[in-house]
């Protein structure tokens, strides 16, 4: 029982990590980036570059992958959302765009890495487990699950706290009042996608680490995942994301314990379904749709 | 392409014959030359089995023609490359049958590759004998020429778990396997049977699909039944990841793994973690069988290190001499197949070998273990 609850938070906090960055975009420009999962690919592969190629010690990789991908993040905004924001269809172009930018990422890592399984060499980070209540950790799991709350802490202090927050929180309500009230629409924009894929990096540097399977489709396991724990969080919901990311992943793991792996994602789905019937903003989501 | 002809030329033979004939009475000297086809993967994903193989044959058609076993026979091994696939595997039995009309064929190195060639050899009605094709289905089903050394998962599994339940005297056991795969799901089915044949009982089972990466639910799930062996079947990719999220939560149940275990590419990804796992194997490395010693000393001679495929490929050159032995020494197609029909333990260095009614072989399995980052037989 403890083990497998310590299976779901570990689980829960990947989803929750890639879900963060995910819902930050929607909440800010209500457009759904489907060029996350790649950016969660290619940030993995940077980092697996660092480790292989460049020799670097992960705890070193790890942030120059996260800043990486981030920086792509502002070049796909650039590429792909920017161009299309004047449109009155923008956030169903925007869709389309982010899925050719997704697909030509995949092609490239395809072409760059291959179709098979990449891994860090054997020894990247220490396998030592620390035993707890019923179960064993390791050192690994923990830092994931560190990681995913400090980063969920960071961003609320930084969308709370800070004036590029603020700035965030204006845009989100109303680009037009925030451009009047002298705010930089682009560049708040361009700095929610670099947190968003900064996010989305970070989760897939830990994915890769953690189950040290490395591919250029890896993206597309956590996409739908990633899609239902933002929809189920309510979609912009940071809290929402989090809480919703942890809660899939107790339940893939008590669905896989107890009726079998085959019943995951019907079960998963199934509840996330019934939730949406019953509370259609999601967990935390504000009672009716924001007007941006 | 190329063309290995082993035999020494004709004007060789012709000299050594006039030799002979000079000190045999004329008649009882009448040497016939039988030709063996091997369509081997020299080229391609499989050239790393190809090479062996070629080495496995080579070597006993020498020791056979030394031998005296065939007395006025003499073996000629012909190899064409099957490049891996299945047009060259064509191609190739194409000029086996037609051009160089050999007595028999031994098969393509790949399963993939002799499902489409095979077929050609059973309407020409030219056996072959496959030395390294595993598929449980679709080779020896092909037809009466058909006929396999290599053992199916099928066979080498119930003989691997019962040597290890006499060394690990385990009381339950548990299964894990993929579920969305042909090659794991028949596996799975295989372990199943032979645990229940062997009167083991099952305390859990569980599964996994092939994209999946996570498995500490479903480990975490049976490690919690206890079991004294988990039975793992699950292709190289997945089962590095199982094996080591299994050790992860530190659990330290011995692990035995099919088919898809059954690879270097194994070991390297799953690391350390690949330490104790037990994998069926149809060759026994160190058997000290007088048969396999001798097949060690021979290829060591000849500065080869043989492995599995590459004793497939020498007992697949004895099953056919003892194939023209049995039918009264004459080396026809019609007659190496009627001489399978009678072939029954035969010594090779696999042990003694047999055929089933499906032309399937039939030998004893061994267990090996990973070992300082290498398969090593369990004795």
């Amino acid at each position: 029982m403890g083990q497998q609850i310590i299976n779901g938070l570990f689980l829960g906090s990947i989803y929750a990590l890639f879900a963060l960055g995910y819902t930050l975009v929607f909440g800010v420009l209500d457009i759904l980036n489907l060029a996350h999962a790649a950016i969660f690919m290619l940030a993995t592969f940077a980092a697996l570059a660092l480790v292989t190629t460049f020799h670097f010690p992960i705890f070193l990789a790890l942030p120059a992958a996260v800043l990486f991908a981030g920086l792509v993040g502002i070049v796909l905004e650039r590429v792909a959302f920017r161009p299309l924001r004047s449109r009155a269809d923008s956030n169903i172009s925007g869709l389309i765009s982010s899925l050719a930018v997704a697909t030509i990422l995949e092609a490239v890592a395809l072409e760059v890495w291959g179709p098979n399984i990449s891994r860090f060499p054997i020894g990247t980070l220490s396998d030592a487990r620390v035993a707890i209540p019923g179960g064993v950790v390791s050192r690994l799991q923990l830092t994931i699950i560190a990681v995913a709350v400090v980063m969920f802490l960071a961003l609320t202090w930084l969308l709370t706290r800070t004036r590029i927050g603020r700035e965030v929180r204006a845009v989100a309500e109303s680009p037009r009042a925030a451009r009047v009230l002298g705010v930089n629409v682009d560049r708040v924009i361009a700095s929610t996608f670099f947190l968003s894929s900064a996010l989305g990096g970070a989760a897939g540097v830990l994915f890769g680490l953690a189950f040290n399977s490395i591919s250029p489709d890896m993206g597309r396991s956590v996409e739908l995942k990633g899609l239902a724990v933002i929809i189920l969080g309510g979609m912009g919901s940071m809290p929402g994301a989090v809480l919703a990311g942890f809660l899939l992943g107790l339940t893939e793991v008590f669905v896989v314990a107890h009726l079998g792996a085959s019943w995951r994602d019907a079960v998963s789905f199934a509840g996330l379904f019934l939730i949406l019937v019953l509370r259609p903003q999601g967990l935390l989501g504000a009672a009716g749709a924001r007007e941006a | 392409m190329r063309n290995h002809r082993l035999a020494p030329g004709l004007p060789r033979t012709f000299a050594a014959g006039l030799a002979l004939v000079s000190l045999w009475p004329a008649g009882a000297f009448a040497e016939t030359v039988v030709k063996i086809g091997a369509a081997l993967s020299m080229t391609g994903p499989a050239a790393v089995y190809g090479a062996t193989q070629k080495a496995g044959i080579l070597a006993a058609v020498e020791d056979v023609n030394r031998s005296g076993k065939l007395p006025g026979i003499k073996l000629e091994a012909v190899i064409e490359d099957d490049a891996s696939t299945k047009e060259q595997g064509i191609a190739v039995y194409q000029r086996f049958i037609n051009r160089d009309k050999v007595s028999a064929i031994i098969g393509p190195t790949l399963s993939n590759t002799a499902t489409a060639a095979d077929p050609l050899a059973q309407a020409a009605k030219v056996p072959v004998v496959a030395v390294s094709n595993t598929a449980p289905v679709g080779i020896t089903d092909i037809g009466t020429y058909i006929w396999r050394v290599s053992l199916t998962e099928g066979q080498v599994i119930p003989g691997a778990l019962a040597r290890l339940k006499a060394k690990l005297s385990f009381k339950k056991a548990a299964l894990f396997y993929g579920n969305d795969d042909a090659f794991t799901q028949a596996g799975y089915k295989v372990m199943k049977g032979a645990l229940d044949a062997a009167g083991i009982p099952i305390a859990g089972t569980q599964t996994f699909a092939k994209p999946d990466k996570d498995y500490s639910a479903q480990l975490t799930a049976l490690k919690a039944l206890s079991p004294d062996i988990l039975l793992v079947s699950a292709l190289a990719e997945n089962a590095a990841g199982i094996v080591a999220q299994a050790r992860q939560l530190g659990w330290n149940v011995p692990i035995m793994g099919g088919n898809g275990f059954n690879s270097p590419a194994f070991i390297k990804n799953a690391g350390p973690a690949a330490e104790g796992v037990y994998v069926g194997t149809a060759w026994n490395k160190v058997s000290t069988d007088a048969a396999n010693q001798a097949f060690l000393a021979g290829m060591k001679g000849r500065g080869v290190d043989p492995d599995q495929f590459c004793a497939q490929a020498y007992t697949g050159i004895l099953v056919i001499a003892e194939g023209i032995r049995l039918s009264g020494g004459k080396g026809s197609r019609e007659d190496v197949r009627n001489g399978f029909l009678k072939l029954k333990n035969l010594t090779t260095p696999l042990g003694p070998f047999s055929f089933t009614k499906d032309r399937d072989g039939e030998h004893p399995s061994s267990v090996q273990i990973v070992r300082d980052g290498k398969f090593q037989i369990v004795p």
